[in-house]
């Protein structure tokens, strides 16, 4: 029971993490592409990956991050 | 019965955080103890979280829990993520949290510790944490859309395009006071730039790993580079005693200026995944631990205050920055309490992975309490050095002098203790070849760092490496700010240049970017060039612009949430908004008005202009300048400073007109005007999820 609890808080932190250098949950993506886009090709993880590291950086003159 | 327990609870909490200001307030003239400070914070923190951000969630903005969010709207696993909010409270927190919170509290403390302290808690809980609150709320509500497009369509076309042009400016003020930051902290200091210099082969060393053999492993990557990190700071240590490798890596601050406006336009051009991303990654990691580290240092050490709560320099009359405590307290503060950039990031990434919008409250208003608790540590840190060591760090050298002999007579004759000793042993400990005049701010957290860390790990041994490891913290994140910065400036660039020249929008176009990014280079490039060689450090002018402008953006967002409180007919609420926004107004538009005006050379830039026109016509040379060419440099350098403050006055003045005719149009209309998307109910599954 707590180890279940710790097991939930670590996902958590390495989620948010990894969120924070702007990688969200792959898992997440490929269960939202199946349910929502089934006839779309879903991203492998490393494209994935590379997607998200240019959209973070790439940027569109967003900042995302502060002084 | 329960509901009585928790109002106990929360009177009780009141109590403590009452009697932490007692024994605040009525211990003066002796030190005490910084943990009285910590639980005062914490008090503030958790009653105004409970009741003031309660109160604007659910009675003013009326957070809807079944209301659809742009997560969910546009779902696509990608940028709209329906994500946990503490998971997200994470991800917006490391947003936010950069250097500003931690300079600026250090630079104000030579006021005293207690009028930072009492602003950056009034500041927090009534602008700091309002403003991102209200503008996380106003963007989720309509699509998560950005700060200009906001106030485009809220207030109108034009003042959307003058926040946007504001924007830029603001930006290049802040990429080049960020550089200065690092230039002062980095100058004649070879451990310190060795260990600098040596992220930039790391981070391209993880990048090219990470490219090649271990995509998407983040974890390891990082902690490959940390380790590597540490054991540059170990080797730096070696290089900076090895006298020919000590040479290579000594470089004096015009020396480093341009080898970083250099790197700031190579870096902001290489392919990201190679030197951007893995340092970003090391630069969030790092600063993530370290708060957490300072926080945990704090609290067990719990230091001593040795800095007064009020210095004599509340008069205007200080070393580090000059001007009085109001407006000039407000504006140097800048971050911890309320900060304009904040706008921008309410209105980015965040808005668009909110799982349901009640969680605005608690990661809106409750991430800018943390960063304040952050600045309130960098206050610590500061206020635990002896005054003596403090002031002889951040003063000018054309106020105490170069030598230690010199710095102690002037500094004693200010009545603060010191003795040459006393420089000479904290220089040793910490590594370094000088501490007098380490202006910028960095330098001085280091060191109060070094104290608190090493006091918790190893001890005064230790020092030099808690020293080096707080500078190498410090300055990579602030280079990574430098590039990102760079690179956001250049698309900002294109867009506004764009609507005059349509081939400079071409953001692929190789040229078209190559000449924007140039620009945007040379914009904080001059500003940091002339803040390297002012003999007054730089910091002196351009800390203040950097506050003035950032305060700024926050007016022009509190004035927008206040446009949209009207739009919505929440008159009577209004006042959450407009006292701050009418405050923050009166401070930036009377810092911004002295700047220009004011007779005192260290203040106002047309006095300083008219003091060194006047030697040039009397043929005399004042320093910096070397020469009368350099004389006519300087007084042209004062005009672009005028220049630039006019136009900062000039955007919030504007918006602010924009803004009151928005407020007077809604006053007539008897409904609501707001431009939110239209209510839809939020999908039944998403409660599950939660």
């Amino acid at each position: 029971m707590i180890n279940n609890q710790m097991n939930h808080i670590w996902k958590r932190f390495a989620q948010s993490m990894r969120l924070m250098v702007g990688v969200p949950e792959y898992s997440v993506y490929v269960e939202h592409m199946r349910s929502a886009h089934p006839e779309q090709t879903i991203m492998s993880q490393e494209e994935f990956f590379r997607e998200r590291m240019e959209a973070r950086y790439g940027g569109k003159g967003r900042l995302n991050r502060c002084c | 019965m329960n509901q009585l327990s928790k109002w106990i609870g929360w009177l009780l909490f009141s109590l403590l955080g009452a009697v932490a200001f007692g024994v605040i307030a009525l211990n003066r003239g002796e030190s005490i103890s910084a943990i009285w400070i910590v639980i005062a914070a914490v008090c503030v923190y958790l009653i105004a979280f409970r009741f003031y951000s309660q109160f604007i969630a659910r009675r003013v903005l009326k957070l809807d829990a079944t209301r659809m969010t742009p997560a969910y709207r546009y779902n696509d696993g990608l940028d709209h993520v329906p994500t946990n909010k503490y998971v997200l409270f994470g991800h917006h927190f490391a947003a936010i949290a950069g250097a500003g919170p931690l300079v600026g509290p250090i630079l104000a403390a030579q006021m005293g510790y207690l009028p930072s302290m009492l602003w950056l808690l009034a500041g927090v809980v009534f602008a700091g944490a309002v403003q991102d609150f209200i503008v996380l709320f106003i963007s989720m509500r309509r699509n998560a859309r950005s700060l200009g497009d906001l106030i485009k369509s809220e207030l109108g076309h034009v003042p959307g395009m003058i926040a946007l042009f504001g924007t830029f400016f603001i930006m290049l003020i802040l990429l080049a006071v960020l550089a200065l930051i690092v230039v002062k902290a980095l100058a004649e200091s070879p451990w310190g730039t060795f260990t600098v210099a040596a992220t930039i082969p790391i981070a391209m060393f993880m990048g090219i790993y990470s490219r090649y053999f271990r995509p998407c492993a983040i974890a390891e990557i990082s902690l490959i580079g940390f380790t590597l990190l540490i054991l540059s700071i170990v080797a730096g240590q070696y290089v900076q005693e090895d006298p020919a490798w000590a040479a290579v890596f000594s470089a004096t601050g015009e020396q480093l200026t341009w080898v970083l406006i250099g790197y700031g336009f190579i870096a902001s051009v290489l392919p990201v995944w190679l030197l951007l991303a893995p340092r970003d990654y090391l630069s969030t990691f790092l600063k993530i631990g370290t708060i957490v580290g300072l926080a945990i240092g704090v609290i067990i050490l719990s230091p001593e205050l040795k800095m007064p709560a009020l210095t004599q320099f509340i008069d205007g009359s200080g070393p580090v920055w000059s001007g009085d405590l109001f407006p000039f307290l407000f504006v140097t503060v800048a971050c911890g309490a309320v900060s304009g950039f904040h706008s921008l990031i309410a209105s980015g990434t965040t808005p668009k992975m909110i799982q349901n919008e009640t969680d605005a409250r608690f990661i809106g208003y409750g991430a800018m309490l943390m960063e304040s608790f952050v600045a309130i540590m960098a206050l610590i840190a500061a206020a635990a050095l002896e005054p003596g060591i403090y002031f002889a760090m951040n003063s000018p050298a054309a106020i105490i002098g170069t030598t230690v002999e010199s710095a102690v007579q002037t500094i004693s004759q200010w009545g603060f203790h010191i003795t040459p000793e006393m420089i000479t042993q904290t220089t040793q400990n910490v590594g370094e070849h000088s501490i007098i005049s380490r202006t910028g701010g960095a330098p001085t957290l280091a060191v109060g760092m070094a104290q608190i860390l090493s006091g918790v790990i190893g001890d005064t041994a230790m020092m030099a490496f808690w020293y080096h490891f707080a500078i190498l913290f410090e300055a990579l994140f602030i280079l990574t700010a430098v590039d990102a910065g760079t690179r956001a400036g250049r698309f900002m660039l294109q867009d506004l240049l764009g609507l005059f020249i349509p081939a400079m929008k071409q953001t692929d176009s190789l040229m078209a970017s190559l000449i924007a990014t140039g620009i945007c280079v040379s914009g904080w490039g001059y500003f940091l060039y002339q803040g390297v060689i002012d003999p007054l450090g730089g910091i002196n002018t351009l800390w203040p612009l950097f506050g003035i402008a950032n305060q700024m953006l926050a007016g022009i967002a509190l004035i927008l949430c206040t446009c949209v409180l009207f739009r919505m007919k929440l008159d009577r609420f209004a006042w959450i908004t407009v006292i701050p926004a009418v405050w923050v107004c009166i401070c930036t538009l009377t810092a911004a008005w002295q700047k220009i005006f004011h007779d005192n050379p260290r203040i106002g830039f047309l006095a300083h202009a008219e003091k060194y026109q006047e030697a040039v016509t009397q043929d005399i040379v004042l320093a910096p300048a070397k020469s009368i060419g350099q004389m006519q440099q300087v007084i042209f350098n004062d005009y672009i400073n005028v220049t630039l403050t006019a136009l900062f006055i000039a955007v919030l003045i504007s918006i602010l007109m924009f803004g009151i005719r928005t407020i007077l149009q809604a006053r007539v209309i008897h409904h609501p005007t707001t431009r939110e998307t239209p209510f839809e109910l939020l999908p039944v599954y998403a409660s599950i999820e939660k």
